[in-house]
């Protein structure tokens, strides 16, 4: 165990052990790890985007951890998305002897790894949203966005009010993430006085969705839900289409990307996604982060790189708040942690490591775009 | 009923890609006996280069045709496929002829996988999206919708078929063919250039297989890399299922396993009262298979291929 250590072996046995490499010793190592390859690379590079945009602003303001100038870095890893991956490649940066944990994406990578960081005493602070996550009772465990308690009970309240739909079809990708948010939905619709008629499931590997998309047809719901990836979702909207299912489809934040806009086509009009947050340009932080993230990666920001940025930032604050990148004196203040971001005003986290603050904001696909619909407060939690 | 006949619709569409890309295994299995586990990667090879010429196409132009988008498409995948499908038989099948079988068949997997990485070396790993060009028009037909693109790819693969199965069984292709099928020694003695029917029989499941790969994609809007593994795997079950060798086996078993996987994952969730669901759609596929390879080895339509084996 690396904390059997004191400081200043550590700090020898990593400079003889870093000789030839470009990291120093006292660099305060964050450890990533998400989707860098395979079918859902686009949403890890989105979030290693705004981690390493925090990661580099933080350097350049010359903060002071224990009356050294700090220098945060990022060590990236690829787990493919894919939950036996995501164990090794978190055995490794325990291994690394990195600070934090920045990481991972999905929920289904995140959940067996949080256990190994748990076993290591490393914080980590996660792009997942299953509930699960937060429930294990592991007190390393945090959040970047909103639990799919509450996003689900958001978007199940906006499906129920504000599209005026009574009977709602429900499909999922049996994902970790898929099904718990379409779970969490389906209470929600119940809970509002809707109806559930019809669930269906596919695979996250599916192109071809006409068989269920028949079933649904015939069910005549007001509303359809799905709860998976932009890949499926993006086909699924042009089968509906010509199948001629007017109902509208809603889904989670995976499919409020460019991609779907780019697989759904001219299909894509008039379909709604939820995401975490008060949308950007409605705050100065986020308008600003924004204009910084597309100054240095020559496009503009997607779904995950606020939340990432606003994690590392959180984690960051922790670190300086302690004045020491020990884990186990900077988990405390990042248990406690109050501050604003650039997508919340408020970021804190309550006992279960889940954030307080639980807007969530609908948007719909109007003249292929993204534009807002409103924000609304969660009732969950 | 209405359901029903979507459901048959929906069967339909998927069961004319897998009978076009069954027939591209059935055909190298019955003259060679060889099960090319490569061909679902030249199919995705196919939509692959369809797509990217699509997308280039618009991009140049964005008045651009529907009509010149395809035939350029079609003009480069089929070539660009028969060109793989060519020089895997040349390269990698063709020294191994005389090998033991499960030689040949671990070399098909390889290929397989050469062909996957290729792919994602010249494309990357992210889906690409086929451009929307066809308007689809919808027609109702007792309550079940047709679109004219389902429309087209029904047609246009039973036209494929109806030219195939005329090429083999009028022309002296076609009877070297099956003669090299019967016994390639004595067709070889009697004159029958064997490699180059091989060759042929390679070119032309390849074409097949780059119009079934530019069927995908257009009905579907995306490629991906791997896509060509599950769909080979479907397409070979469907030869298996009709008799593999038997080219009109090949048609039937790819209709009928488009059916049975569209009724089955339509229906599965009624039927076991919510204890299976529509997920288990590829599994049809599969239970499919063992249950032919257990009651009728040789196919709905294979004959007893007993003294080949």
């Amino acid at each position: 165990m690396k904390f059997a250590f004191s400081r200043p072996a550590l700090v020898v046995a990593l400079a003889a052990a870093s000789f030839a490499g470009a990291a120093h010793a006292d660099d305060i190592k964050f450890g990533f790890a998400a989707p860098l390859t395979g079918p859902q690379s686009h949403y890890g590079e989105d979030m290693q985007n705004g981690l390493t945009l925090a990661l580099e602003e933080a350097n350049k303001k010359g903060i002071k951890i224990d009356g050294e100038t700090a220098n945060f870095v990022l060590v990236s890893r690829d787990d493919q998305a894919d939950p036996r991956t995501a164990v090794q490649v978190a055995q490794q940066l325990v291994d690394e002897d990195v600070d934090g944990i920045l990481g991972h994406f999905n929920s289904g990578t995140t959940i067996p790894a949080s256990r190994v960081y748990h076993d290591a005493g490393l914080p980590q602070l996660a792009m997942a949203t299953s509930p699960e996550y937060t429930a294990q009772g592991y007190d390393t465990t945090f959040r970047m966005m909103t639990s799919d308690t509450q996003q689900g009970a958001a978007v199940g309240k906006f499906i129920v009010d504000n599209l005026k739909a009574k009977k709602v079809a429900i499909i999922d990708d049996r994902t970790a993430y898929g099904q718990g948010l379409a779970d969490e939905v389906e209470k929600a619709v119940k809970k509002a006085g809707g109806e559930i008629v019809r669930r269906e499931y596919t695979t996250d590997k599916a192109n071809d969705f006409t068989a269920i998309l028949t079933n649904i047809k015939a069910a005549e719901p007001d509303a359809i839900f799905y709860g998976g990836l932009d890949a499926q979702s993006g086909p699924m909207k042009r089968q509906l289409v010509r199948l001629g299912v007017k109902a509208p489809l809603v889904s989670g934040e995976m499919t409020r990307s460019d991609t779907f806009l780019k697989l759904a086509g001219d299909a894509a009009d008039g379909t709604y996604a939820s995401l975490a947050g008060v949308p950007l340009d409605k705050m100065a932080a986020g308008k600003d982060f924004a204009q910084r993230y597309e100054a240095r990666f020559k496009k503009a920001p997607g779904v995950y790189a606020p939340y990432a940025y606003d994690g590392a930032w959180t984690m960051i604050t922790a670190i300086e708040q302690a004045d020491s990148a020990e884990p186990e004196k900077y988990l405390p203040k990042l248990a406690g942690i109050e501050r604003k971001g650039a997508t919340s005003e408020h970021i804190a986290y309550d006992d279960k490591g889940d954030l307080k603050e639980i807007s969530v904001t609908i948007y719909e696909v109007k003249n292929g775009k993204w534009e807002m619909v409103e924000t609304m407060v969660s009732q969950a939690n | 009923m209405d359901i029903f006949i979507q459901q048959l619709i929906n069967g339909l569409t998927l069961g004319s890609v897998y009978a076009l890309v069954a027939l591209g295994y059935t055909m190298v299995y019955g003259i060679i006996g060889l099960i090319n586990f490569a061909h679902g990667d030249v199919v995705m090879i196919g939509a692959m280069a369809a797509t990217m010429i699509a997308t280039a196409l618009i991009g140049g132009d964005p008045t651009v045709s529907a009509f010149t988008v395809l035939a350029v498409g079609l003009l480069v995948s089929v070539p660009l496929c028969m060109a793989v499908g060519w020089t895997a038989e040349r390269v990698a099948y063709r020294p191994l002829r005389r090998a033991p079988r499960l030689a040949a068949l671990i070399t098909a997997i390889g290929v397989s996988i050469i062909l996957q990485n290729l792919a994602m070396m010249v494309w990357g790993r992210n889906y690409l999206n086929f451009p929307q060009i066809l308007e689809p028009r919808v027609f109702e037909l007792a309550g079940a919708r047709m679109s004219s693109l389902q429309m087209a790819i029904v047609l246009i693969a039973a036209l494929i078929m109806g030219a195939l199965l005329a090429v083999v069984h009028k022309t002296r292709l076609g009877t070297a063919m099956r003669a090299t099928a019967q016994n390639r020694e004595v067709a070889g003695l009697m004159g029958v250039n064997i490699n180059t029917v091989i060759s042929a029989a390679f070119l032309i499941g390849s074409a097949l297989a780059a119009i079934a790969g530019m069927m995908v994609t257009t009905y579907y809007g995306v490629a991906q890399y791997t896509m060509g593994f599950m769909l080979g795997l479907k397409a070979f079950t469907a030869a298996v299922l009709g008799g593999i060798g038997n080219m009109v086996g090949a048609m039937a078993g790819g209709l009928l396993l488009g059916i049975i996987e569209s009724l089955g994952a339509g229906y599965i969730g009624d039927i076991t009262g919510g204890f299976l669901g529509s997920h288990y759609q590829d599994v049809f596929a599969f239970v499919v298979l063992v249950m032919v390879l257990i009651f009728r080895p040789s196919g709905l339509l294979g004959e007893r291929v007993g003294d080949r084996a």
